[in-house]
């Protein structure tokens, strides 16, 4: 009533004020280019190509079936299936991609490239310094500077690339006792051809 | 060698005035008088300007601005250069003049503004013998040529033919008259007192000390009283938050400049910002001793230092009050100004007689001032919030 708030309010501004140049709860901002923090497991920016071993053009997950492509809203991924195989991490002869473009300009950062990717090639990466001077040629980013390698992945979100890992294990192990099974058949098969 | 720093500057305008033929010499000591003038508040406000900005900042737990230095290098001066691109970007900016504004009266509101407010720093005494004119005047020169700004911002309102400017401005207008009632009758006490509406002697009124303690205004019960009344009064002259309903950014955009960019947006800002310095350099000439030293062990300190040193306390004063107290609604700031600030100023005004019959009683009329003013002061408060109901509020279906 006699202004006894006012000065209650001062001493709380006062407190923020010195306070901030000696406790940093007070003070909690991060001055960016000098100080960063870690980006959070969970961040997503903008998708890139995943690939296996230390070659990018021979370990590229991407078997180019385009659903990616059909799936992305903004339509910003721009796909061109090769003429010929080639062998992907199982061995199997694959289709890949002779041209994979993501327009960043227009992305969303939705993240349901990755979501539908059957074959755990296209994920969400954390990096965020994009900017360019070249607003068309700079944004548009072809498939050499998509292209990350699986280690790259297992540091930005651990957790997603080990189960992406356990996925393909899986896949492979299938692949191999399917390929045993298949061996056994046919050596089962020679044997019974054999007496007749 | 502390006399001559003292009167340093004085001595060094004589000097150069004895180079001059006698016929030159008043004009060219109007002109060394005003330029150092101009130029030292010029620059106090793009000093200004960076702290509020970093005194905000803190206050609201975070740096301000913090980048910019010297141009060209990478030196940062944790961020005093920034006025430097802020007065650049003011500079180049388009200048936008609304189709349907009268643009002779939108192009002369921030001259007009300006240049009151400048003519109020002829009477500021800045240090001993440091002021620009001194003549009898003084006070009642300040408070006239002051009451002028009101009609730059009637100006710059009427003349926009926008509806934010309008109502900025007549929010500004009513405002502004209502409390230069209370400024000028908080100002009134000194003047009964000193006996004199020169500047100088007000200050000289002051000077001196009792048991180590100055002889200030505000160290009596009328001073102090009149010195509270006269900084609020001073906010609201100064369309300082919580006042600031004027520009009030969230309502009114920028209020009466809402329609000025560029160099005449900026004569604006630093018209409000000099009319500030100016009314708080009034109020350490009527309350805190003007240029004296506040003990007498550093009275060896220059005259001007004081002065300025008084006037960046305030100025401080100001920002963390900017900082803290949000902005008042129209029907409360008018009922503050009319219903508390004018009966307590006119209280204030008999206290200070009763304080000038006293005189020679020594602690009685202390103790009697005091509680005329104390007693008034909370009957007052607490009348006002009598049919207020303040309180938690209550929700009739809500909870």
């Amino acid at each position: 009533m006699l202004g006894e708030a006012i000065i209650k309010g001062m001493a709380v501004t006062a407190k923020n004020f010195f306070g901030s140049y000696v406790s940093k709860e007070r003070l909690p901002t991060v001055q960016y280019p000098e100080e960063r923090l870690v980006p959070k497991e969970n961040a997503r920016q903008f998708p890139f190509l995943v690939y296996d071993g230390d070659d990018w053009e021979k370990g590229l997950r991407c078997v180019s079936c385009q659903i990616c492509e059909k799936e992305c809203p903004p339509k910003c991924i721009y796909i061109i299936k090769s003429k010929d195989k080639k062998p992907d991490y199982k061995g199997q002869a694959q289709f890949y991609p002779a041209r994979f473009d993501i327009d960043i300009s227009v992305c969303m950062s939705c993240g349901i490239c990755a979501e539908v990717c059957p074959f755990e090639s296209i994920k969400m990466d954390t990096e965020f310094e994009l900017s360019t001077g070249d607003r068309f040629g700079g944004l548009l980013l072809p498939k050499e500077k998509l292209a990350k390698s699986n280690e790259h992945y297992r540091k930005v979100h651990p957790t997603d690339a080990a189960a992406s890992d356990a996925v393909l294990a899986a896949e492979i192990a299938k692949a191999e006792a399917k390929a045993k099974a298949a061996a056994e058949a046919k050596v089962k098969a020679d044997a019974e051809k054999k007496p007749a | 060698m502390v006399e001559s720093l003292d009167q340093l500057f004085v001595n060094l305008k004589h000097w150069a005035l004895g180079f001059l033929p006698e016929a030159l010499q008043p004009l060219v000591s109007a002109v060394l008088s005003i330029v150092p003038l101009v130029a030292v508040f010029g620059g106090l406000f793009a000093i200004v300007t960076i702290f509020e900005r970093k005194g905000l900042g803190r206050i609201q737990n975070r740096y301000g601005p913090n980048r910019v230095g010297i141009p060209f290098t990478d030196i940062r001066l944790a961020g005093f250069g920034q006025f430097i691109p802020d007065g650049i970007k003011a500079l180049i900016k388009e200048d936008v003049v609304p189709r349907a504004a009268d643009k002779v009266v939108h192009f002369l509101a921030p001259v007009v503004l300006l240049i009151p407010v400048l003519l109020t720093y002829a009477v500021l005494p800045i240090g001993r013998n440091m002021t620009v004119v001194d003549f009898d005047a003084g006070v009642l020169f300040f408070f006239s040529v002051g009451a002028a700004v009101e009609i730059s911002v009637f100006m710059a309102g009427w003349s926009s033919r926008n509806k934010y400017s309008l109502l900025g401005a007549m929010r500004g207008i009513a405002q502004m008259i209502s409390y230069e009632i209370p400024l000028i009758l908080s100002a009134v006490t000194v003047i009964m007192l000193v006996g004199s509406l020169k500047t100088s002697d007000i200050v000289a009124a002051q000077a001196g000390f009792t048991a180590g303690l100055p002889n200030w205004f505000v160290l009596t019960p009328w001073g102090f009283a009149g010195f509270v009344m006269f900084l609020i009064a001073a906010l609201a002259e100064s369309n300082r938050a919580p006042f600031d309903l004027p520009e009030a950014e969230s309502e009114l955009i920028a209020g009466y400049f809402t329609e000025y960019s560029g160099f005449k947006f900026a004569l604006f800002f630093l018209g409000e910002y000099l009319g500030m310095f100016a009314i708080i350099g009034l109020g350490i000439t009527l309350f805190l001793g003007g240029w004296h030293a506040p003990f007498p062990f550093l009275t060896w300190v220059p005259s001007y230092v004081w002065f300025m040193t008084k006037l960046l306390a305030i100025v401080f004063f100001f920002i963390w009050v900017r900082g803290t107290l949000p902005r008042l609604r129209m029907d409360q700031l008018m009922s503050f100004a009319w219903k508390f600030m004018i009966p307590m100023a006119l209280i204030n005004l008999v206290v200070a007689a009763v304080w000038h019959f006293m005189a020679g009683t020594g602690a009685a009329r202390w103790v009697v001032c005091a509680l005329l003013i104390a007693g008034p002061y909370v009957l007052l408060g607490r009348g006002l919030m009598e049919n207020k109901h303040l309180g938690k509020r209550t929700y009739r279906f809500a909870d």
